[in-house]
């Protein structure tokens, strides 16, 4: 019933404030019980976040395109350049959708797409100044390392150059998707086009020398191992140590419907191991998201529970979730009542995580 | 997780009474709803459930039967009563039934529970479980629960004892263990007052024991009760059990507040209270075999979790469900097998089909 001597040694380490290494984590993922890393997690959770408060971000999720070289065999989005079903985005389109999130009081917009070989550099940079020229509130949250690894290729500049380009042009600030799992062995799999371990974390390292935060992601529940998921922690780990450039932590298990890659969804219970363990790890990072989109209300209320102190976002509109067959929805009220039942007092916040009053 | 930090939080006795599989007072289960870790009781629970289950977690494929919604109470907290010809309103043919039944395909539980309709006598219902046995031979028929048994005698004018025993005549195993609701008087006249009396509900269920019929039992919580209503509840079964020993599962039901009378006045548990009642179930009722996280009401995803939370069922395959949805319960309407399967393995337990009685279930 109880956990074994080894574990317990792990787990006074967590109580006592101090770091635990991979080894330790290892330990806690293949011997752990579940009970004791939601205790566990709830503690540094507390520890971090002494107050009842939950936060959330009104943001909308704008996908430019979903034409897409990439073709990651865990996507259910993405249309190869000249199959049927690509679209692109017209300004027109775009600007009903920033105009549709101001209107419900967002003040950001999460900006992504597929690599499209007709969108580059320039191309977002123009869009960024029509955004900041049209829409002077609107926080672009935006363009994920691998995108940006991919524009720079086809600019034939670093991708150092690239963040400053789309810094001048009105970008505020970078999503951590596309991270998947940061080991290589584990890209070549499954994302074999999308740029590598060195390159994702170099994006994220060059932005916040930039001035630019930005979050981090994986996604979990495919061909990786534990040892992956550690690395991919710890190398996270060891570049906020270096910057304290990310903002939040957001895993999520990854969904097998209409994918190359196929399999079997994420549990509850394999979720809550993940996101404990991370809180666990990532003791320099403030903030752990619990991700509603992938998991439902209830269970992202429980996570509240598992480490978890943010809500993410409201979303709006989703598209890469759902094309995988998982379709949670929750507006600004929605996601508020959500944080209130589960016991909680909800915060508007911005991507940097300062409170926002809401209007 | 260990015995310190078990006794720090001041449960030491309870961890020795579960290990010891000695009975927990009601000051015990209220020392476990208090607990400021909920994760303790996941652990406790846990340990029960492996005990009892090892690693096994169960499903039924079945198929449900709501032969009438028209229904003489009116429960404030019901979003499926209809009066006798208010839009809406409806009565399955035996016709009509056996049809929605056979379109389900094999099955190795029929689950027929409905509204107390004024004038659908025991005749009907009979004939009704009479062609069910015919057309499913092997099958588990769970059907009536004790507050339409109470109604069927009432209106037939004949006693509990004799509608049981024609029931059971016609094929009925066992009874569902709807209409519990919350025992405690206080709620329970105010969310249903023309529902029979939690005394009541007992002493059909103990009459249905005693001729052989076996029966579930379930409660309804989040709504206007307290966590000492739900141990009081929870009191009542085992001691009920201890005398009689028929029920076989017990079905935690989380108050859905959509589209009925009481609405809003009540949200609805949290998750986290669902998690600690499965678990707080489980430690309580220590003669009930079977805990159920019922995916219908719950959610799939919050179900796989109660079953680290003491859970040890999934209910079924269902194919269509009216009484939770009218509510305003988001789940799909039916599961297959392989999704049910899955959700059990993903989880990391082993499936386990059985009937309604819980016994295995061969593969149809």
């Amino acid at each position: 019933m109880f956990d074994h001597a080894h574990v317990l040694t792990v787990a006074g380490k967590i109580k006592a404030g101090q770091r635990i290494d991979a080894e330790d984590a290892l330990t806690l993922a293949e011997s752990a019980s579940l009970p004791l890393l939601g205790s566990l997690a709830q503690r540094v959770r507390k520890r971090l976040h002494p107050s009842s408060t939950v936060t959330y971000v009104v943001d909308r999720n704008i996908n430019s395109t979903n034409i897409c070289q990439c073709g990651c065999r865990f996507c259910a989005f993405f249309k190869a350049p000249g199959q049927a079903g690509g679209y692109t985005l017209t300004r027109e389109e775009l600007g009903r959708k920033i105009e549709e999130t101001l209107a419900l009081g967002g003040r950001q917009i999460l900006l992504q797409g597929g690599h499209n070989p007709d969108m580059g550099l320039a191309y977002y940079e123009s869009l960024l100044g029509f955004i900041r020229e049209t829409y002077p509130d609107i926080h672009v949250h935006g363009f994920s390392p691998p995108e940006i690894v991919y524009f720079a290729g086809l600019a034939g500049v670093t991708p150092s150059e690239a963040i400053a380009r789309l810094k001048a042009a009105g970008l505020a600030s970078i999503p951590g998707g596309g991270a998947e799992i940061l080991v290589d062995r584990v890209r070549q799999a499954v994302a074999p086009a999308k740029c590598s371990t060195f390159e994702w974390l170099d994006v994220m390292r060059q932005a916040h020398l930039q001035g630019l935060r930005t979050t981090a992601t994986m996604m979990f529940g495919h061909v990786e191992t534990w040892t992956d998921r550690i690395e991919h922690l710890t190398a996270l780990r060891g570049l906020q140590d270096e910057t304290g450039g990310f903002t939040a932590f957001i895993p999520w298990g990854f969904q097998p419907d209409n994918t190359a890659l196929g399999g079997t969804k994420c549990s509850s219970q394999e979720y809550l191991r993940v996101l404990s363990i991370s809180r666990l790890v990532l003791d320099n990072f403030a903030n752990l998201q619990a991700s509603w989109v992938t998991m439902g209300r209830e269970i992202a209320q429980v996570s509240l529970s598992y480490g978890a102190n943010d809500f993410g976002s409201t979303m709006i509109e989703e598209n890469v979730v759902a094309a995988a067959g998982v379709r949670f929805r929750m507006d600004e009220p929605g996601v508020r009542r959500a944080i209130t039942d589960a016991g909680f007092s909800p915060r508007r916040r911005a991507m940097d995580y300062s409170l926002v009053e809401v209007l | 997780m260990d015995r310190p930090y078990i006794a720090s939080l001041g449960l030491e006795p309870v961890l020795d009474k579960v290990l010891a599989d000695k009975r927990l007072s009601l000051s015990e289960g209220q020392a476990l709803y208090d607990c400021p870790d909920p994760h303790v009781l996941a652990l406790l629970a846990g340990h029960v459930r492996t005990r009892l289950h090892g690693d096994r977690v169960h499903y039924v494929v079945n198929r449900h039967v709501n032969p009438t919604n028209i229904c003489v109470n009116r429960c404030r907290f019901c979003a499926y009563r209809r009066d006798e010809g208010q839009e809406g309103a409806y009565v399955l043919t035996p016709e009509e039934a056996l049809a929605k039944l056979e379109a389900a395909g094999p099955v190795d539980e029929v689950h027929i529970v409905g509204g107390c309709h004024p004038a659908l006598g025991l005749a009907y219902y009979e004939d009704l479980a009479a062609r069910v046995r015919r057309a499913y031979p092997a099958a588990s028929i769970k059907a009536l629960t004790a507050v339409e048994v109470d109604h069927l005698a009432k209106i037939s004018g004949v006693g509990i004892p004799e509608v049981l025993a024609r029931l059971k005549a016609a094929g009925v195993d066992m009874l569902p263990g709807g209409g519990a609701e919350i025992f405690a008087e206080g709620p329970r006249k105010t969310l249903c007052p023309e529902k029979i009396g939690g005394d009541v509900w007992l002493s059909v269920m103990a009459q249905a024991h005693a001729i052989g019929l076996r029966s579930n039992a379930t409660m309804l919580f989040g709504h206007l009760e307290t966590t000492a209503h739900r141990l009081e509840h929870m009191d009542a079964l085992r001691r009920q059990q201890d005398a009689t020993a028929g029920f076989v599962c017990f079905i935690p039901l989380p108050y859905l507040p959509g589209n009925n009378p009481l609405g809003e006045e009540a949200h609805g548990p949290t998750a986290m209270d669902v998690l600690r009642t499965m678990a707080v179930a489980r430690l309580m009722l220590d003669n009930i075999p079977h805990i159920k996280a019922y995916w219908v009401m719950l959610g799939l995803k919050l179900s796989q979790l109660c079953l680290s939370w003491g859970a040890n069922d999934l209910d079924g395959t269902v194919v269509e469900e009216k009484i939770g949805h009218d509510a305003g319960s988001e789940s799909a309407q039916a599961l297959t097998t392989q999704e049910l399967e899955q959700a059990i393995r993903a989880s990391g337990f082993t499936p386990a089909r059985r009937d309604g009685l819980f016994r295995e279930a061969s593969h149809v």
